[in-house]
């Protein structure tokens, strides 16, 4: 997963334990600072309470001679940055838990009065302080340092993956002297470095043994996070590197596509690194409002899955075969499988996969109901069923109180879910929460590694019962909070007893309306995994009751791959749309090769109900189409054409239905009554269920292998093997075959 | 006014010439000569040892750097003084000089025997620093030089060069696919000069025509063996050449 650059050591032997021999004297000790801020990505650190975020009173100073007003106790770097005056640094970094390293003293600032050039990162802003970015003892300050910092780096940029996107390189033409004073060998340097190959690369920069050390013991704890591909952008440098990306590309031959991530339901912003037709790799997007600056190692790493494994033209089956066909055929194979099977109304069955996008399930549920069928029914347990929470009241089925709201609650109640993999980013906020405040967090569920401490309450709705009657400590902190969070698992709806549940949760959100409902907060939240399904319901694709029990004979399975093979009748005719040969393939007589996330420009819904819009970085694979023209393609053949013919019509069918789809970028907030009397509905709804007394189940077993694409990749198997299935050893040989010094 | 030869050696535009204002006093009579019309000058040894600048040489004046009528408005600069006088320019108006000396060197040429390089037989020389077919070369141990770092394939101007890179099984970084387009390739030497590993070269052929288009996209085989074939020359010429780098 995380590749470190590691080369031989002085006794020729590389050690198990990945360690970056050769770097300026800084950054390994950046490395180390990141350790601080990493480590709690993994194990349940210190709590710091006493650090509460307290408004504190706001300082003026003067930077380059303008004014600025920063609150108390900021660093002087940030007062800079508030002034406009840019200040180099390469160990600093706002989102770090202990952002002040001091390690690479490239933020050296002068401060009126003052001796010496000041690191600006350690440095408080005081008060009517007068401070200089841009004077001779600040350049000369900062040549001297740049000097140091590359005394000992190698020069083996060339073959460096940071070559082209790296800080040092950067800052060093920018701020760095053009002579050195430090003289390595002459010449052409990588020329040398080849030539002499192992046994005279520790000449070319050697740290201290103990930096190694630390270094080294870091990664063997923190592999095991599910946010760990971050600390390859957080390294300014080229010591972290990617190890699936390693020597692939180089970054100026990339072309660079804003996008958004759908292998889980956050909508994580990424931006697609793509050079000709492949996806090279896939880094995170600045969105405060989503996942900050972070991805999951999911996101980051699955996408060499989309070049396994793929439909690339469509396929009939024959016999036991498939056979490659052409559009025209498959169509038309399809319009006389629908005309065989005799089927019609409710017989005619649609399925919702995980990757399915909002246009191409309208489409679809635009056709499937002009073919008279209101059988629309979801890739999940109990998916034929309408879900319990309902449809009708947008609240009942969003993430209400928003990602960046978490971390204002000062009570957090799980039931039935583990956001550390269900949705890894958003578990980082409660846990950043968890770390700065009194937040207390309690479970109900299958108990989980949450990298946080919580109060586990039971595992069924027995559980839930005793709460809401009021039973246990936890019922009391709910009671007293100000800022009560609930985030209901999108595995309950796929539970036995998840009517009960639901029945349940509403009445304890009636009871704590007070303050968990008010015009400011909403506390009700039900977190989804599933990129399509937080849409799947804005557009109201449910069944209808009589539906649920219509046996179908014609399913159209849109990438549906989680289906229970049993559910699929012996004599139905099947299709399936999508871009993997999974299991939704097998299953079908006629497969329809579609785009993947990277290869279409659609909208996607994340589970705070916040419709952004994808963009398509490289073409769709051989002849697969996008996913709404191959339905609109069909619907065509069989005799009941759409009625739009661009995307742009599509999107505005899409706005008849609800126009938050195609608001992009922004949540709707549900107002107070309209969510309460969705509560009361769902109260009302769910009344007098059935309680079996099942144990709330974790829907994710295996973070890593959650859908067609991360099954198909090689990098996320790997991952499987080493942290789900504990098999070390094996991964650990192959990581330290593949991590010799290359140099 | 000397219609002497020699001297004249080599002249190159006029255009420069009279820009630059040329101190030397007979400059002006060779103004109008062009390279062309001097004898075999690409064919003869010169016989003066920097004759190649001679008449057209950069000069600036001892340590005053650019000194300009600018810098010194009171300084009375006279621009005709160290050129030819009216009288001069006037002698040779009249006398059709230029003519007759032009007619000289067709007669001249008239009675000396063709002068013709025999070319597959015989060939001119080539600078050390000449710009043919191109080579991937390997290191005395066998080793491939090109470490895929791909700044040749960035610098290209005509995009010829197409490169696919992974790490190979012992950790280093190589290139899979190596690529150049010779129907595309404009012979700047870009490449060789970004390389940071002198891996890839123009080597000093420049007789590799074929008869498919299809034969002149090189793969990285061809390269390497183009490379294997003509190590010795690559490495001579480097040496010879690697002063000035």
């Amino acid at each position: 997963m995380l590749r470190l650059v590691s080369r031989p050591t002085s006794t020729g032997r590389l050690g198990k334990v990945a360690c970056y021999g050769s770097s300026p004297r800084g950054n390994v000790r950046f490395c180390v600072g990141l350790v601080w801020l990493l480590k709690g990505w993994r194990k349940i650190g210190h709590r710091s309470i006493s650090s509460t975020s307290a408004r504190q009173q706001d300082i003026t100073l003067t930077v380059d001679g303008k004014e600025v007003t920063v609150p108390q106790g900021s660093a002087l770097i940030q007062a800079c940055e508030a002034a406009g005056s840019v200040v180099p640094r390469f160990c600093y970094h706002d989102r770090l838990v202990r952002r002040r390293l001091l390690d690479c003293f490239m933020c050296l600032v002068e401060v009126e009065r003052s001796p010496k050039p000041v690191a600006s990162c350690a440095m408080p802003a005081m008060p009517g302080s007068k401070v200089f970015t841009n004077t001779p003892l600040v350049h000369e300050a900062r040549e001297g340092v740049m000097e140091f910092l590359l005394a000992n780096h190698p020069l083996d940029c060339p073959i460096c993956d940071q070559g082209g996107e790296c800080d040092l390189q950067d800052q060093s033409m920018r701020y760095g002297s053009d002579r050195t004073r430090f003289h390595e060998i002459t010449g052409k340097r990588a020329v040398e470095n080849k030539d002499l190959g192992t046994s005279r690369v520790e000449e070319l920069g050697t740290t201290g043994r103990g930096n190694d050390m630390q270094i080294g013991m870091y990664v063997e704890k923190t592999m095991d996070s599910e946010l760990s591909g971050n600390i390859i952008d957080l390294c300014p440098v080229g010591a972290l590197t990617s190890k699936p990306y390693a020597f692939h590309a180089r970054p100026w031959e990339l072309k660079n596509t804003e996008s958004i991530d759908v292998l889980d339901a956050v909508g994580s912003n990424i931006r697609v690194d793509s050079r000709g037709v492949q996806v090279m790799r896939i880094q995170p997007r600045t969105n405060d409002d989503v996942n900050e600056e972070w991805i999951s190692d999911k996101t980051r790493y699955a996408y060499d899955g989309l070049k396994f494994q793929r439909l690339t033209t469509p396929l009939i089956k024959e016999g036991d075969r498939f056979v490659p066909a052409t559009w025209e055929e498959a169509l038309q194979r399809i319009a006389d499988g629908l005309t065989a099977s005799g089927a019609k109304d409710d017989e005619i069955q649609a399925v919702a996969g995980h990757l399915a996008d909002t246009e191409s399930l309208v489409a679809l549920k635009d056709f499937v109901n002009r073919l008279g069928s209101d059988n629309l029914t979801i890739d999940q347990v109990n998916g034929n069923a309408p879900p319990p929470h309902g449809v009708d009241v947008r609240s009942n089925y969003l993430f209400n109180a928003t990602i960046p709201g978490v971390e204002s609650a000062d009570v957090i109640l799980l039931v039935g879910t583990n956001p550390r993999h269900e949705a890894a980013v958003l578990n980082s906020r409660i846990r950043k929460s968890w770390l700065h405040t009194g937040l207390e967090v309690g479970l109900i569920g299958e108990p989980a590694d949450t990298t946080y401490g919580y109060d586990y309450l039971g595992a069924d709705t027995k559980a839930l019962a005793d709460l809401v009657a009021g039973k246990g400590a936890f019922a009391e902190k709910f009671k007293a909070a100000k800022r009560p969070l609930l985030i209901v698992g999108s595995g309950l709806s796929e539970h036995p007893d998840s009517a009960a549940a639901y029945n349940a949760l509403a009445k304890f959100a009636e009871k704590h309306k007070n303050t968990l409902i008010t015009p400011e907060w909403n506390g009700f939240s039900v977190l989804h995994r599933i990129a399509s399904r937080p849409a799947t319901y804005d557009i109201g694709f449910v069944p209808s009751k009589r539906a649920t029990t219509t046996k179908p004979k014609f399913i159209y399975l849109l990438n549906a791959d989680e289906v229970d093979p049993k559910s699929i009748p012996r004599d139905a005719f099947v299709v399936y749309q999508g871009h993997h040969g999974d299991l939704g393939a097998s299953l079908a007589d006629v497969c329809l090769p579609a785009a993947a996330y990277t290869e279409k420009s659609v909208t996607w819904v994340n589970t705070e109900g916040r419709s952004q819009l994808g963009c398509a970085a490289v073409p769709p694979l051989g002849a697969s189409r996008e996913d709404w023209k191959i339905i609109r393609a069909l619907s065509e053949i069989v005799g009941t054409p759409l009625p739009y013919d661009d995307v742009l019509s599509l999107r505005d069918r899409m706005w008849e239905i609800s126009p938050t789809l195609v608001r992009y970028d922004m949540t709707e907030r549900t107002s107070v009554d309209v969510a309460l009397a969705g509560l009361k509905t769902l109260a009302a709804a769910t009344a007098g269920a059935k309680v079996s007394g099942e144990a709330f189940q974790k829907p994710i077993t295996n973070f890593y292998q959650t859908d067609p694409i991360s099954r198909a990749s090689v990098t996320m198997a790997q991952c499987t093997r080493a942290f789900v299935k504990g098999d070390k050893e094996e991964f650990g040989r192959g990581h330290s075959s593949e991590t010799t010094s290359y140099a | 006014m000397s219609l002497a030869r020699p001297r004249l050696g080599v002249g190159l535009s006029h255009r420069l010439l009279v820009r630059q204002r040329s101190t030397a006093p007979h400059s002006a009579l060779i103004t109008y000569r062009s390279i062309s019309s001097s004898r075999c000058s690409h064919a003869a040894p010169l016989d003066r040892h920097g004759s190649l600048e001679g008449p057209v040489r950069i000069r600036s004046p001892a340590a005053t750097g650019t000194l300009t009528a600018q810098d010194e408005p009171d300084k009375h600069t006279d621009s005709y003084k160290d050129g030819p006088s009216a009288i001069d320019k006037a002698v040779h108006l009249f006398f059709f000089t230029e003519i007759l000396r032009g007619m000289w060197i067709v007669m001249e040429n008239f009675f000396r025997p063709p002068y013709t390089i025999m070319y597959p037989y015989e060939k001119g020389p080539l600078s050390p620093r000449f710009r043919g077919e191109h080579a991937l070369r390997r290191y005395p141990s066998g080793e491939e030089r090109c470490i895929a770092c791909k700044l040749c394939e960035a610098i290209c101007p005509a995009q010829a060069i197409t490169i696919e890179s992974e790490a190979r099984q012992d950790g280093s970084r190589r290139t899979t696919k190596y690529d150049i387009d010779m129907t595309k390739c404009i012979y700047c030497g870009f490449c060789q000069e970004a390389c940071p590993v002198d891996a890839i070269v123009e080597t000093q052929n420049q007789e590799f025509s074929t008869e498919t288009r299809e034969e002149l996209l090189y793969n990285k085989a061809k390269l390497l063996a183009n490379g294997d074939r003509v190590e010795a020359e690559i490495a001579a010429n480097l040496h010879s050449d690697h002063v000035y780098r």
